[in-house]
């Protein structure tokens, strides 16, 4: 009996697909199909419904809310460019720091400088980074980061008050502190595709690289780095989508306030914020002119994307 | 094997609910939404009212008192709850009739983060141009002269405002545009006002995000509810009211200020700058919603039943929650207006 099965599933290895295979592989390729495709009408649907709602907005505001600096609901006047400034200025302040050290954790724990398990652990909790909650972030940065902060921000603000990005003193919330946490917010989606990219370097060009008698650093800054740059460009873009994105910490961070400063310390708004914070109260005017500022906001997100791709087609290099 | 006890866990609880559902069904559940302000009152009136009358259930969410009229404009709540009432316009869109209930009351609360300053005087003319970004540190002449014996510290103020819409804002605005034509002209009141922008105006979210902003600020002043101010220890500024005396809030001053006040046939009625001598000046009621028909009599009655305890027991609560007892005459008028609801 134990032979007869044994035959039996021997022989079941050289079979031909049975009708119930085909069938299977048939509605999987369908399924893939149908899901691929939902994705594609769901944005779709997304922009018609926010588009739709944006309308009224458009017809009677028009361009000008793009360049207008007041927010008066009860005046009806609806301007969004210090929001606009303030994503764009924070995102790449949350960038420039977010990516300066997500991209140096990426050397640190690819590099050889750890022994494997503490590697394993120290990438383990900067992934962890990534699970903590929105709101988490935004009572921390109220409650330990600005305290922290406070007496830096001071020391720049007297002693090189003549530079614009220190004009101003910290009171509290602001454009620094939102950038900071934001720049942690970003940072494991920075550092955990940028460490992919350092892995995926062919161990050849390591060896070439060493072989023709760099040190540790040259090879990096020289060889690594540069063979890496596609990857780590990607990481950064996909970074900055976030960073654009990002609502609840920076709406108790930020300040909230309509004014375009250079200044790092002064208060400032972004259109996540402005959304988040207006929407649970707004009226039917209010809430197409926050759906247009919604517009803006995908719009600007999808610009950033595609340069992202241009750059990485125009400079060669492939993710 | 995992997912067959997953699955036989989940029949398991649609078979339990099934079973809850005819114990249920003796019950009337209502629903309510809207503002925050007093939202922790009521939420303590409906657990004790729910232990009274086991087969009455209230659900409360504290959304703002906006979105509140809107979920009761587009019939999916019972009752709705709001600082800033219902427009006329708003009240014009809802068939079977309206009817408003000021169901409690509360302070408008200055508070301040100065680590020297235990008591803080405030006229009326300097909290104006503080909230309108024009006296900027705490050493100004205006302010010390009304704080002889307090030595003020040279410190800018930061100014935190509400970055949501929100009740709160338009009762703190409203008294303002009240007391002064010059911030009526140029900020105006409403849910929402355009505050100016200055380097030291700050905005935060929810009353929770203002007052976690002036607990960490130093040189921070911010209007808030009195009860989270008082929670949070904040110390608060004592007010100029229009008798010209200095009175402070969480104590007589708010039952004061709500006295002798007059209904009108809707019961909306806005105190936003009262006349007795020791009235604390920023009160406000603040408002439950209610249609004047419901098709469900037995929803009629349980929101009855609600009411008569809101304004009976209900008031005796509110005094220990931070929010003013409604005097003896407006329960009266308020239970009159109540027989409305049917």
């Amino acid at each position: 009996m134990a032979e007869y099965n044994s035959l039996q599933r021997s022989q079941s290895i050289s079979k031909p697909p049975t009708a119930g295979d085909m069938l299977a592989n048939r509605a999987f390729r369908v399924l893939t199909l149908v899901f691929t495709w939902s994705i594609v009408l769901l944005l779709a649907y997304i922009l018609y419904k926010i588009g739709g709602r944006a309308i009224p907005a458009v017809k009677e505001y028009g361009l000008g809310m793009l360049v207008g600096t007041t927010w008066d609901v009860n005046a009806r006047t609806f301007g969004i460019l210090p929001e606009i400034w303030g994503t764009l200025y924070s995102s790449l302040l949350a960038l420039i720091l977010g990516g300066f050290f997500g991209v140096s954790i990426a050397i640190f724990l690819t590099q050889n400088f750890l022994p494997r398990i503490l590697e394993t652990i120290l990438r383990s909790i900067i992934e962890l980074l990534a699970a903590i909650p929105s709101v988490v972030y935004g009572l921390w940065g109220i409650f330990v980061l600005i305290p922290i902060i406070r007496p830096v921000a001071d020391f720049f603000n007297t002693h090189f008050s003549w530079i614009p990005f220190f004009s101003t003193s910290l009171s509290g919330p602001g454009m620094f502190p939102a950038a900071l946490v934001l720049s942690i917010m970003i940072l494991p989606t920075v550092a955990a595709i940028s460490q992919d990219a350092f892995r995926a370097i062919p161990h050849k060009i390591t060896e070439a690289a060493y072989g023709m008698g760099t040190t540790r650093w040259e090879a990096i800054l020289r060889v690594m780095l540069p063979t890496a740059a596609g990857g780590i460009f990607g990481a950064l873009v996909l970074g900055l989508g976030r960073a654009l994105g990002e609502t609840m910490a920076l709406a108790m961070l930020v300040g909230n306030s309509n004014q375009i400063s250079l200044s790092v310390f002064a208060p400032a708004n972004t259109l996540a914020a402005l959304l988040a914070l207006n929407f649970p109260e707004a009226g039917d005017t209010e809430i197409s002119v926050l759906m247009f500022a919604a517009c803006v906001l995908l719009l600007i997100t999808l610009l950033v994307n595609m340069l992202g791709a241009l750059i990485i087609n125009k400079t060669g290099i492939k993710r | 094997m995992k997912f067959s006890s997953l699955l036989q866990a989940g029949v398991l609880c649609f078979a339990l609910a099934g079973l809850s559902v005819p114990a249920m069904a003796e019950t009337t559940r209502l629903t309510g939404s809207g503002a925050s302000f007093p939202a922790p009152l009521y939420t303590t009136w409906f657990k004790d009212f729910g232990r009274v009358n086991k087969n009455i259930q209230i659900n409360y969410q504290s959304k703002g008192s906006g979105a509140g009229v809107r979920d009761f404009q587009n019939g999916t709540v019972d009752f709705a709850a709001s600082d800033s009432g219902m427009s006329e316009e708003q009240i014009a869109s809802v068939k079977q009739g309206v009817q408003m209930l000021p169901m409690t009351a509360g302070e408008i609360v200055l508070a301040y983060n100065l680590k020297d300053v235990k008591e803080l005087n405030l006229p009326r003319e300097v909290y104006i141009d503080i909230f309108m970004g024009k006296i900027k540190n705490w050493n100004d002449p205006k302010i010390a002269a009304a704080n002889t014996g307090t030595t003020m510290p040279d410190q800018e103020i930061t100014v935190v405002t509400r970055a949501d819409s929100s009740g709160t804002n338009f009762v703190f605005t409203q008294h303002l545009s009240a007391i002064s034509p010059e911030f009526k002209e140029k900020v105006g009141f409403g849910n929402s006002v355009n505050w100016p922008s200055e380097a030291k105006m700050v905005k935060s979210p929810k009353n929770d995000g203002v007052t976690a902003t002036i607990t960490q600020t130093p040189g921070a002043i911010g209007y808030i509810e009195y009860g989270f101010a008082h929670m949070s220890k904040l110390p608060m500024a004592v007010l100029e009211n229009k008798a010209g005396k200095y009175v402070a809030p969480g104590g007589e001053g708010g039952p004061a200020a709500l006295a002798g006040a007059e209904f009108p046939e809707n019961m909306l009625l806005w105190v936003s700058d009262p006349e007795a001598e020791n009235a604390y000046p920023i009160v406000t009621y603040t408002w439950m919603i209610f249609s004047k028909k419901y098709n469900n009599p037995k929803k009629a009655e349980a929101l009855q039943k609600m009411i008569a305890y809101g304004l009976g027991e209900g008031q005796k609560i509110a005094t220990k929650a931070g929010y003013i007892e409604l005097p003896a005459a407006v329960v009266e008028k308020v239970k009159t207006a109540a027989r409305n609801i049917q």
